[in-house]
This record gives C-alpha cells, sequence and structure tokens, in this order.
C-alpha cells in the first residue's frame, strides 16, 4: 500500500529486465560494453544490439499506436518484404536508390490504407484484416522479384542498412521515428485520441471523436514503419528475400509492445515500454549467441525470458506488489 | 432482538491516499431488510466490498454468523452464504439465462454439464422470483431489466443468508420495482437478511425496516425507518439542512422561436415518426418507462442513430444528421443513461475526459492548449464540485455522481445550444442530483435548450417546462408544464390499450 513509486512504475521490470540481460552478457563475456572507433564508426556488441535491434524498433512503434486502438497488424512482416522487393527490383532494373525507397514507402502507405480499410470502414477484426496482406504480402513481393533474390550493388542503398555517422544509421533513424511520433502524439491531441478510442470507442464516437480516420491513420503508419525497416533489413544485406526478410518479425513488435507494458487490450500506450521491450528481444538473440546456447534450445530461453517479464507485469502481481483492490 | 447476522466493527478501509472508510460500525439482523444510505462516495459500496472481501479491512472485525470472519473475496463469501447484486450488472450476456443463473454451479452428469436438469432448474429459480422468461434463451436478448433479475435470480440460487442489493432498481420501471421487492419480502419472511442500497427514497421507505447512513466514510447513525423522517434522512445524508431539492423553481419565461424541429422523425423497429419543436430557454422532460422509446429519441436528435424518415431543422435549415459529429457540428450535445459503456472513458484522466468532446471538435492537430484545459477543468471542478478535485485522477476511480458531472462539463466546455440529457440523475446521490438539476434550470435560464430525459417523474415534472410522453416507442402527448403534475404524466404513460381514450386525453393536452 505504501510502497515508494518506483516500485509502482509499469516499466520496472522492463529495465530489470534488460539490466539482468546486460550484467548475464558481462559475466559471460567480460569485453561485452567496449566501445572503439574505427574510422569514425562505433564498434560493440551494444552497437550490434542497437544495429540488429533498430528495424524491431521501428516495426514496434507502429505496432504500439496500433494495439493502443484495440487493434493489431499482423502483416508487417509481409509489409517490409515488399518494400525490400520494390526498392532492389527497381535499383536492379536501373533506377535511383532514392526513387526506389520513395516508390516503396508509397506502396506501402497504400497497403497501410487497405488494413485501415478493411479494420475501420468494414469494421473486420483487426486481426483477420491484416492476416489477409500478412498471407498475401509474401505473394505480392515474390511477383515484385519474380521469385528471385534480387542483389543490388548501391552504395546509398547500402547506407540506410549498414552505413554509420559515428552510430549505425538504422537505429539513427529508429530513434528518430521515435523521437517524432512521441513529440507528434504528445505534443498534438492524437495521442489522447488514439487511447480514449481504445478505451472506449462508443464513448469516443459520441463525444464526436473522428475514431475511423484515427485507426487509418495508424494502420498506415504502421505500415510505413514497416516500410522503412524493411528497406533497413534489405540494404543491410543488398538483397531483396521476398520469402525470408521480415520473417516473423510482426511477432516480435507485438512481444516488444506488451514487455513495454502496453495492453493488448487498448488503451494507454508507452513508447519508452517498446523501446524498452524492443532492446530486451534483441539483446536476448544477441546473448543467446554470446553465452553459446544450443541453436536448438535458443527459442525456449526466448520464451523462458518473455513469459518471466510477462508475469512479472501481470495484473494480478501488480495488485498484490500495490496493495490496491481489484 | 436476535442476534445479527452480520456484526460489523470499527472498519476502516483505507486506498492509496483515501481513507474512504474511518471506524464504521454495522449490524444486519435476520429477516429484516436494512437500507444502506448516503451520497455518492459516502463509503456505501466499500462498506459492501469489506464485507464481501474484495477490499481488506485497515482496521476492525467482522462477526458473521457468530464467528470472526474475514473472506478472501466475493466467491469465499458467497459459499459462506452472503450473495451479491452489483448495480451494474455482472453477467454474461453471451450466455443462457439458465447458465448465468448457474454459473460455476452447474448440475453435472458423468462430469459433463447437464443441460436439462441446468434449465429445469434455472426455470424452477425464474419461477420463485416470478419470471417468466425462457432459461434457455440467450441474456443479450433481454432488456436490461430482466438481466436484472435474472442477476437476483442468480443471488437466491445459493441458500443465502444474507442478500446484498445494491442499487438493483436503477434500471428498473415501477411494475418490475414492484416484482422486485415482492421477492425481496418473501425472502426477508424467508429470514434472509437483506442489505439494500438505493438512491430512490421512496423505495427505501417502502421497503426497508432500518437503515444506516453513512457520510464521507463515517458513521452517522443507525435508525429504524418508520421513526425517521425523510426529511431527518436527507439532512443526515447531506449534512446540511435540505432545501436545494425544492429550490429549482420552474421559470415562467417566453422561450423563443424553435431552436430545433423534428419533423416525422423516425427510425423503423426502433421510434415511430415523431414531431418535436425545442426553443433555446427551454427544458423539454422526455418521459416514458424503460424502452418507451425515449432514449431512442434522443439518439436520432443527435445522429446516433441514423434516422430513416422525417428531418431535422436548427435554426429553420435542414441539417443532415449523418452521426454525431454532424450534430456537435450543429450545436447538439448528447449524454449518453450508459455512463460507463458510452460516457467516461475510464482510463483517461479527469482533465483528458473533460476535454475530449472540445479536442475531438478541433481535431487532432490542434490541441486544446494546456492552459486552456486546466481553466476549463479547474472552472468546471468548482462549479459542478467534482471530487476529488484532482485533474489527474483517473475517471474510472470517481464515483458515478462525479463521473456524471464529468461528462456534463465534457459537453458544457463545448458550449451547445440544445444538451440532450440521458438519464443524468440515475444512480447518483441527492446532493449530487440537486446540484445537476439546479444546473440544468441554470443552463436553460442563460438561453440553452435542454431535452431531459429522466425515469423519474417528479424530476421531470419538476424541472420541464415542457413534457413529453413517450409509450411503446410513439409519442403519445405533450403536457404544459405548467399545469402538469406527476399523476397527469403517470396516466398517459400508463395508457390503457384503450384507443378512444388515448386520443381524448391527447386532444386535451395538446389544446
Amino acid at each position: 500500500m505504501s510502497s515508494p513509486a518506483v516500485l509502482r512504475n509499469r516499466l520496472l521490470w522492463p529495465v530489470l529486465a534488460l539490466v539482468a540481460l546486460l550484467v548475464l552478457n558481462v559475466v559471460v563475456t567480460p569485453s561485452f560494453f567496449s566501445l572503439r572507433l574505427q574510422d569514425g564508426h562505433l564498434f560493440g556488441s551494444l552497437i550490434d544490439i542497437l544495429r540488429n535491434g533498430a528495424p524491431t524498433l521501428l516495426i514496434a512503434l507502429g505496432m504500439t499506436l496500433v494495439i493502443a486502438t484495440r487493434g493489431i497488424d499482423l502483416s508487417v512482416g509481409a509489409v517490409a518484404a515488399i518494400a525490400g522487393a520494390v526498392t532492389c527490383t527497381y535499383i536492379a532494373s536501373g533506377g535511383d536508390a532514392w526513387v526506389g525507397m520513395g516508390l516503396a514507402l508509397a506502396l506501402c502507405a497504400v497497403l497501410g490504407l487497405w488494413n485501415g480499410f478493411l479494420v475501420s470502414v468494414l469494421g473486420i477484426q483487426p486481426i483477420i484484416a491484416t492476416l489477409v496482406l500478412m498471407t498475401a504480402g509474401r505473394g505480392i513481393a515474390m511477383l515484385i522479384t519474380e521469385g528471385q533474390i534480387v542483389t543490388v550493388d548501391s552504395p546509398t542503398y547500402r547506407e540506410v542498412g549498414a552505413g554509420f555517422l559515428v552510430l549505425p544509421i538504422a537505429i539513427l533513424i529508429s530513434l528518430a521515428v521515435l523521437g517524432l511520433v512521441a513529440l507528434v502524439t504528445r505534443k498534438t491531441a492524437l495521442g489522447m485520441l488514439i487511447e480514449s478510442v481504445g478505451v472506449n470507442p462508443s464513448a469516443s464516437r459520441l463525444a464526436g471523436v473522428k475514431a475511423r480516420t484515427i485507426i487509418w491513420t495508424v494502420y498506415v503508419f504502421a505500415a510505413l514503419c514497416a516500410a522503412v525497416a524493411g528497406l533497413m533489413i534489405s540494404s543491410n544485406v543488398s538483397a531483396a528475400d521476398a520469402n525470408n526478410a521480415g520473417l516473423w518479425i510482426e511477432m516480435d513488435a507485438i512481444l516488444a509492445v506488451v514487455i513495454g507494458g502496453t495492453s493488448l487490450a487498448g488503451g494507454r500506450y508507452s513508447l519508452t515500454g517498446t523501446l524498452l521491450g524492443a532492446l530486451i528481444i534483441q539483446t536476448l538473440t544477441t546473448t543467446v549467441y554470446t553465452i553459446g546456447i544450443a541453436p536448438e534450445i535458443t527459442l525456449v530461453f526466448k520464451a523462458v525470458v518473455v513469459i518471466a517479464v510477462c508475469l512479472m507485469q501481470a495484473p494480478i502481481r501488480i495488485r498484490v506488489r500495490q496493495g490496491v483492490p481489484a | 432482538m436476535t442476534e445479527p447476522v452480520v456484526d460489523m466493527r470499527g472498519i476502516s478501509v483505507e486506498f492509496p491516499g483515501v481513507k474512504a472508510l474511518q471506524e464504521v460500525d454495522f449490524r444486519l439482523f435476520p429477516g429484516e431488510v436494512h437500507a444502506l444510505m448516503g451520497e455518492n462516495g459516502a463509503g456505501k459500496s466499500t462498506l459492501i466490498k469489506a464485507l464481501t472481501g474484495v477490499h481488506p479491512l485497515a482496521a476492525g472485525g467482522i462477526h458473521y454468523a457468530g464467528g470472526s470472519v474475514s473472506f478472501g473475496g466475493p466467491a469465499q463469501a458467497q459459499a459462506a452464504g452472503i450473495s451479491t447484486v452489483y448495480q451494474e450488472v455482472n453477467l454474461c450476456v453471451n450466455l443462457t439465462v439458465a447458465e448465468n443463473i448457474l454459473l460455476g454451479r452447474e448440475p453435472r452428469k458423468f462430469g459433463r454439464i447437464d443441460g436439462k436438469a441446468m434449465r429445469a432448474r434455472a426455470a424452477e429459480l425464474l419461477e420463485r422470483i416470478g419470471l417468466h422468461i425462457d432459461p434457455g434463451s440467450v441474456l443479450e436478448s433481454h432488456p436490461i431489466a430482466v438481466q436484472q433479475l435474472v442477476a437476483i435470480a442468480r443471488a437466491v440460487a445459493v441458500d443465502a443468508r444474507v442478500l446484498v442489493l445494491d442499487e438493483p432498481t436503477s434500471s428498473l420501471d415501477a411494475d418490475e420495482v414492484a416484482e422486485l421487492f415482492r421477492i425481496i419480502r418473501v425472502l426477508r419472511d424467508e429470514g434472509v437478511a437483506v442489505l439494500f442500497v438505493s438512491h430512490f427514497l421512496e423505495q427505501v421507505y417502502e421497503i426497508s425496516d432500518r437503515m444506516t447512513v453513512l457520510r464521507n466514510g463515517r458513521l452517522v447513525g443507525e435508525y429504524t425507518t418508520s421513526e425517521f423522517s425523510r426529511i431527518e434522512l436527507v439532512s443526515a445524508m447531506l449534512g446540511r439542512e435540505m432545501g436545494v431539492l425544492e429550490e429549482i423553481e420552474r421559470r415562467s419565461g417566453t422561450p423563443g422561436e424553435p431552436w430545433l424541429k423534428a419533423e416525422g422523425l423516425g427510425r423503423k423497429g426502433s421510434v415511430a415518426p415523431f414531431d418535436l419543436e425545442i426553443r433555446a430557454g427551454e427544458v423539454v422532460g422526455l418521459a416514458g418507462l424503460l424502452g418507451s422509446g425515449r432514449t431512442e429519441v434522443a439518439r436520432l436528435l443527435f445522429g446516433a442513430d441514423k434516422a430513416d424518415s422525417g428531418r431535422v431543422l436548427v435554426g429553420g435549415k435542414v441539417v443532415h444528421l449523418r452521426g454525431p459529429r454532424s450534430a456537435i457540428e450543429a450545436g447538439i450535445a448528447f449524454s449518453s443513461e450508459d455512463r460507463k459503456a458510452e460516457g467516461v472513458v475510464a482510463d483517461l484522466s479527469v482533465r483528458d475526459n473533460l476535454i475530449l468532446a472540445l479536442q475531438a471538435a478541433r481535431g487532432w492537430m490542434r490541441p486544446v492548449p494546456r492552459k486552456l484545459a486546466d481553466e476549463l477543468v479547474a472552472k468546471y471542478m468548482e462549479m459542478l464540485d467534482i471530487r476529488p478535485a484532482n485533474p489527474e485522477a483517473v475517471v474510472g476511480t470517481l464515483s458515478g455522481g462525479n463521473q456524471q458531472k464529468v461528462l456534463l462539463a465534457r459537453w458544457l466546455v463545448t458550449e451547445p445550444k440544445l444538451l440532450i440529457l440521458d438519464e443524468p440523475t440515475r444512480g447518483i446521490d441527492v446532493g449530487a442530483k440537486a446540484q445537476i438539476q439546479k444546473l440544468v434550470a441554470d443552463l436553460a435560464a442563460e438561453g440553452m435548450a435542454v431535452l431531459f430525459i429522466s425515469a423519474e417523474l417528479e424530476e421531470v415534472v419538476r424541472i420541464a417546462d415542457r413534457v413529453v410522453v413517450m409509450r411503446d416507442r410513439q409519442k403519445v402527448a405533450e403536457l404544459d408544464g405548467g399545469a402538469v403534475g406527476v399523476d397527469d404524466v403517470m396516466a398517459l404513460i400508463a395508457g390503457g390499450g384503450d384507443h378512444g381514450l388515448d386520443k381524448g386525453a391527447q386532444k386535451a393536452v395538446v389544446s
């Protein structure tokens, strides 16, 4: 009942989990925290985590807003694959990298509109509505690449996923988007209206909130985030793989959001929580390699950590901890 | 007198930063109907939840059936014989009536649920409370009032020694209340102790034997109903001399041109086409039983439901109410009867809830400046006496009356021309009720048009300039407020199926 504020903070457990994972890594690999500057680039395990986690973080940001409106977007992985496919195919056919990326973003925005249309206008349940594109999207990507893995050799394009400005460009993009979303949602009324629609759609409608527009907006935003993440993934390897690019990344993104304390039931969301969630997931993946866990049990290990974090945040535990009645 | 079945002594309950109950004593005897009275936030629900083990006690002890008890939750309390029916129906609307009544206690056969036996047992229980519905029907298919009675059937399905009814009548009409009271008396005569919470004083005086009054989390006293006058009760609840309720007088001002005109507005299966005029500065009361179409009229005027016939004119011009937004743009505000589902956004703060409609009208690009929001919140918190006076408080934690005030404030900040209030005083205490009624009168005096819907006829008649009566999804009459009495309205609502008489009554009042 009189627990200090820090114990009541819903980000406490994600932070502790992240710290625990980092400590575990240092124990196993003493040089884990070491960073070195080489040719103006920072290198080190932490930088790798940030760079590899950038696409997940980006997609998780879009997912956070979608989930806050009581929705979910399963199609982000497929959308990411389409973005890579469009850009690489365009560049491979002799086009400019910037134009290619622009095309990819435009197409993905249309895909976001499609998802938003199904959910907000037709009223299809989000999990089903986005399942359509999750399945069909890979097919679209295959059509674009004609079933091939399209490789490109464009230094400009390579920068997106593999470039450095002291820090990896990918993580700079993701953090910039994080900052932008935080700014836009909290400095305008978008954040409050998203939460309002997520908490009580009927009351919001009667209060005159344009719920349809808001839901539409978050799906388009999620698709754009997925598109940029797809560019990062494909740029990092200078190739578009319609089958495997961004495979299961929607699951990591949803996990990141949930670990970050945003409820799948919609409503209040936490962008900081999502950042922590994405970092935990990426650190976990890295940890699995650094501490030499056998590949066969990698997924099991991941699952155990994830469920531990989720249990820590479970409502029943929070109630007990805070002494607040149900 | 016999030994009390429940004896609570020195009960204190604390929430972070709030002392919800302080050293309250409470006794409940077998075979009595005991009313627990108090304003919203007085601690009535908290006391009930302390008894049933929902809230842990900070101090004090509970004796039940002769022994000291401390329940771990409502399930334990129920197993021990204390059944509770809450204000808001807590049933699974997608299950059948029988499944709801026997949820968790289903008769089994070979380890599987015996559907036939379950329906038979449910039918028996429904019979006991005189509710004639098919136990196999889905609960959702019944009106809220019936669902409430099903909840009571569920509560008496266990052999309860104590039955707690928290605002059981707030969604029932007169017949259903009479039915409920009959059931309560049967149970009382069987020796069940009934704890009854209601805001309807009349009902309390009709049904209760004794009462306990709480105020601000403290015990005011325990009284015998027959020796305790209404004025004494109200002043015990409010802690001040009463007069507010009587203060509201109908102004005999001369309202101007009709601000809103509905011509033949209707919707199939919802409400038959009706005409209605509302003038600026006028309070129009809408009376009728639950399900008479009174809420449907409001929803059509607000565009919450789309009309399939007729039209609406605002200031002489036709407006197309495609949805709430277009109604809001036209200057119409609507506060739904269902606070929880269609009113408050429970997880957001009082501030966010209060500015929601204003913000929605501005669009997300133009946030309400923080300074303006704070000013509005401060203004309305003071004006409507919203408690706690904390803009950051999560609305879901406020009492019903205070949530209602937040909703009123939400619309008032948009400065509507027409304010439609559907049951704004349902389930809230006398003090808040008086405040809201007075506010409505003041708003009308300042030139706002108000459409006021309430199940409480006295309230409608008192504050309305004109009363529109609904029956069976039809507008049956329109009465001038000056001359109308509760009995007149009651007669029209009751109707009688005799068409000749209906028409006569209608003619008489229209002229």
